[in-house]
Parts: structure tokens; sequence; C-alpha cells
């Protein structure tokens, strides 16, 4: 059976509807509560452990030493001496980064996290290198 | 009148992915056509063979943006099998509701693309809003519209809550009523009639001898789907029909993919409301035992099979991926004879085509420094040989 111009009464009641596309930069887009964007890193509870090193995709993740290393805490007399915790960075480098979420999955201490920032673009390479500490 | 060939593309406005058909005309009616692949390799299989299991599943994901799903599953099933794992059937489940929801966003951007191709770009531009409602669900459901990464190796990484579950269903109604609409709208329209049928034409007999696979083989009749065929995931436990169609033409392979749609969308729902209890995820070891695995799965343009071999260590050591697309190309280069030059870009994109799956062999001669196209006597002869140093000879066949 033949139908013509079935489309047009549609066309015709989608004059009066508002667009379907959002104005992007100036209203925010909706972001699902458990959307996958940027790592953030939570370097107090971050032990070292180079899991996340391990299972990264593209490599685009790195937890070196620290420069600065919190002071071993006072000696108590008769026990003995408690070396420091050993603090460690997080280099990210945006731009390698698939936004897989492995390296927060793997991570037995919870100390990586994926945020929901998703604007990240940048003109500037070294603004593509995060390093948190 | 004199016989003239035309290359078109690699680079062509009517292409969306690099590829190129040789088109011999006589005047505006093609009486031949070669296709030419390898515009768009990129080397996975051999980059999978440098990274673990765990890193292989989301470069394997990568090898196509609409059937990301299918190509992890695929692999993880291989895997899984390799490793002897026992998987949690609520992980099962969760993985054939995307591999669902894949399904119904990759038809229905189909059937936007086939809208834009015969130049009804109303529709197109219809199915693209409405595709935005599935796309949210499955970034409702892992985080990403695209690549949804949800498969891990003994599981899925995350569960599916109520109020997730009440979300889909809702978008899932609304896009059943949308889809209803535009079978009517493609089924009784006499403008997409005229531009569809009789167009690629596709005899049953011509489909099963060039392996046709997906919509386009069940377009021309043949109820070819490994979803029925040899069911996987929790396939066997639906209820849901393999819809064929006996037009032999682009419109069948219309009517073939909007009916699909709303097998999705039961398929979707029983899932959904039959979820069962229990764990997403088990462990599985770093190191997967030594062995081969083959296992095939229904994408959405058609069967997908991989190919694993594992060494013993935590990186496999050959992987091979047969991409649907690659299957139905023989097809292409059949459909294309006899018909009009204007018709190309409609009959081409009528298989759904991706490329980026389809690249996977070239053949790269030291000796010579060059790229060698190998033909398919000589491909015969190198099988026969390969064969007769194991012990096997199909020499006389």
């Amino acid at each position: 059976m033949k139908h013509p111009a079935r489309v047009f009464s549609e066309v015709i009641k989608h004059l009066f509807k508002k667009p379907a596309t959002s104005r992007y930069p100036f209203e925010k887009a909706y972001i699902f509560p458990n959307f996958r964007g940027r790592i953030v890193f939570d370097g107090e509870k971050c032990i070292g452990c180079q899991m996340c090193v391990r299972v990264c995709p593209s490599k685009a993740i790195e937890i070196p030493l620290s420069a600065e290393q919190p002071p071993s805490p006072a000696q108590v007399e008769g026990q003995p001496a408690v070396a420091a915790r050993k603090k460690f960075d997080c280099i990210m480098k945006l731009d390698h980064c698939v936004y897989c979420g492995q390296c927060a999955e793997v991570c037995p201490k919870k100390a990586l996290a994926m945020s929901q920032d998703f604007e990240l673009a940048s003109v500037n390479k070294a603004d593509l290198r995060r390093h948190y500490k | 009148m004199s016989k003239i060939t035309i290359p078109l593309g690699p680079q062509h406005p009517a292409l969306k992915e690099p590829e190129n058909f040789m088109l011999v005309l006589e005047g505006e009616q093609i009486s031949g056509a070669t296709v030419n692949l390898g515009y768009n390799h990129r080397g996975m299989e051999k980059a999978a063979e440098g990274r673990t299991y765990i890193q292989n599943l989301y470069l394997i994901e990568r090898v196509c943006g609409i059937c990301s799903h299918s190509h992890t599953t695929t692999y993880i099933t291989n895997v899984e099998e390799l490793a002897k794992a026992e998987i949690p059937q609520r992980a099962l489940a969760i993985r054939t509701l995307f591999a669902e929801l894949e399904r119904v966003h990759s038809h229905l951007l189909w059937l936007g693309v086939a809208g834009y191709e015969m130049g009804f770009e109303t529709l197109f531009m219809y199915t693209w809003r409405d595709r935005e409602q599935v796309l949210d669900c499955l970034e409702l459901l892992s985080g990403n519209r695209v690549h949804y990464s949800i498969n891990t190796l003994g599981g899925v990484r995350r569960d599916i809550s109520a109020e997730q579950k009440a979300e889909v269903l809702k978008r899932i109604k609304f896009l059943e009523e949308r889809t209803q609409y535009y079978i009517k709208l493609a089924t009784q329209e006499p403008t997409v009639l005229a531009r569809t049928a009789n167009v690629g034409k596709l005899p049953y007999d011509v489909a099963i001898e060039r392996g046709a696979v997906g919509p386009t083989a069940r377009a021309s009749g043949v109820a070819r789907d490994v979803r029925k065929d040899d069911p996987y995931l929790i396939y066997s436990q639906l209820d849901f029909n393999v819809i064929t169609h006996n037009t032999n033409d682009v419109f069948g392979r219309l009517v073939v993919r909007a009916l699909e749609l709303l097998e999705s969308y039961k398929i979707i729902n029983q899932v959904l409301n039959n979820l069962p209890e229990g764990p997403v995820a088990v462990k599985i070891p770093m190191r997967i035992a030594p062995g081969e695995a083959v296992n095939h799965y229904e994408a959405p343009r058609g069967e997908d099979i991989h190919y694993l071999k594992s060494n013993g260590t935590d990186k496999p050591e050959r992987l091979k991926v047969r991409a649907p697309t690659l299957a139905n190309l023989q097809s292409v280069a059949y459909m294309l004879e006899g018909g009009w030059l204007a018709d190309v870009p409609l009959v081409i994109a009528a298989i759904d085509p991706c490329m980026s799956c389809t690249d996977r062999a070239a053949v790269w001669n030291p000796k010579k420094g060059k790229t060698e196209v190998y033909s398919w006597e000589d491909m015969r002869k190198l099988g026969i040989e390969h064969y007769k140093r194991r012990g096997v000879d199909f020499g006389r066949l």
C-alpha cells in the first residue's frame, strides 16, 4: 500500500517543537553520574604499587616518587625506627589517555578515580601533561 | 558502446571511508566492478600481540566504532574459553543487553545513512535524533556513548541498578513507537520504494555462493543468524525471530533492519525484566593457558569471527579478526554489476560497510621492499604449501 507524503504531517508538527540540539558552549551538556572523564589522583592514598601503570593500554600514566618526601616520624624510645611512608606523584598524559578507567578500577587503595570533567581540549601540549601531587 | 573504467575512491564524496571500487562503465551502466581494499590498514592484529590480555580489550574495542562491543565480546569469549572460566549468568545477561543496544544504535544509524544516500534527508535527521536516546542508554549504563568498555576478563565491569533499568526501559518504549512510525514511512512512501526497489539485486543462490552474512544475506531470504544457529551468551533462553525478506534488493535490506530493531527491543525488555541475580565478574589469572580458540558472534552487520592463539604468557601469540564487511564485499561486486552509476553509493551503503573493521591483511616483502597484493591463486598455493608442511595434502582438491 502506497501512502505518499506521509512525512509532511510530521515535518509540520516539528516546526512548532523546540530544537533537538543543545546550544552547547552556552548551555552545559548533561553528564551522567558515572561518566568516564578525566582521572583524578589522591596522593594521600597512593602506595606506589604501579598496578595502574601496568594495566594502562595507552601508557598514559606514570607514578614517580615525589620530590619532597615527608620526614620520618620521631623515634619512640625503646622501639625500632619507623621508616617514613613514601609519597608518590601522578603524571597523567591526557593526550594518550583513552578514558577506559581501567586504572581506577584496578587501584587497590582507590587513589585514582574518574571525574566528570570532559572539556580537556587544548592547543598547548604542556596543558595535556598533568602533574598531580 | 565503448567501455570505460573509472575509479571510485579511495577518496570520494560518496564514500564514508577510504576504499576503492574500479567500475567498468558502458554509458551509465556498470558492466563490471572490482573492490580493492587496504587503505585503512592499521596493524591492529600485530599490535595485539604486544599487549596483555586486559590491555587488548581496549585495543580490540577500537577495531570498529560502531560494533565495539561485538569485537570485544568475541575476543573475550575466546580468552575465557582458554582460561576455562565459568562466567556468572548476570554478566552474560548484561553482555547480551549491550549487544542488543548496540544493534539498535547501529541499525538506526544505518537507516539514517540509507535515507541520506537516497536523498531522503528528513529520515536521516529524525533517525539520528532518536538514536541519541539509545546512545544515552549506553552512556547511562557504561559511562561512554561509543566505547562502552563494559567487558572485562571474567565478566562485566558495571552492574545495573533498578533506577538505570527503569530509565532504559522508558527510552526503549519511546524508540519502539518511533520505529513503528519509520517502518510505516519506509514501506509506504513511494519515493523510498522508487529509489530502493530492484536496486542492487542479490538473488538467494548468489548470496549463498558469495557467503553473504547478516542483514545482507537475510534480505535475500537466507535465514542465517548466529544468535539462532549457534546461540552464545544467553540467546538460547530468549524469544525472538530471525527476520528475512525475499525482495533481494536494497528495499529488502531496509525492511530487514527496521524489523530487526523491533526484535532487539523485545530482547532488551526480556533481558532487563529477567536479570539473574549474582556477581557480575569472576577473577581470571593474568596468564592464559596455551591453546587455540575460535568464536563467532552476530554483530549488527553480520557474522564476526575471532581466532586467538595463546602460548601461556600474559600476551596472545596470534589474533585474527574476520569482520562481517569482508564477507559482504564479495556480494557488492555482484550487486553493482548491471546497475546504474547513480545507484553505486546506495548499493555500497546497503551492506553497512565498515572498512576500518575489514582492512586486516597487507603483505610486506622486505626483499623487494614493497607491499604486495596476493591473487586468489597465490593465496591458494600458499595455503596448500602451509598444510603440506603440517602433513595434510589439499593439492588434489
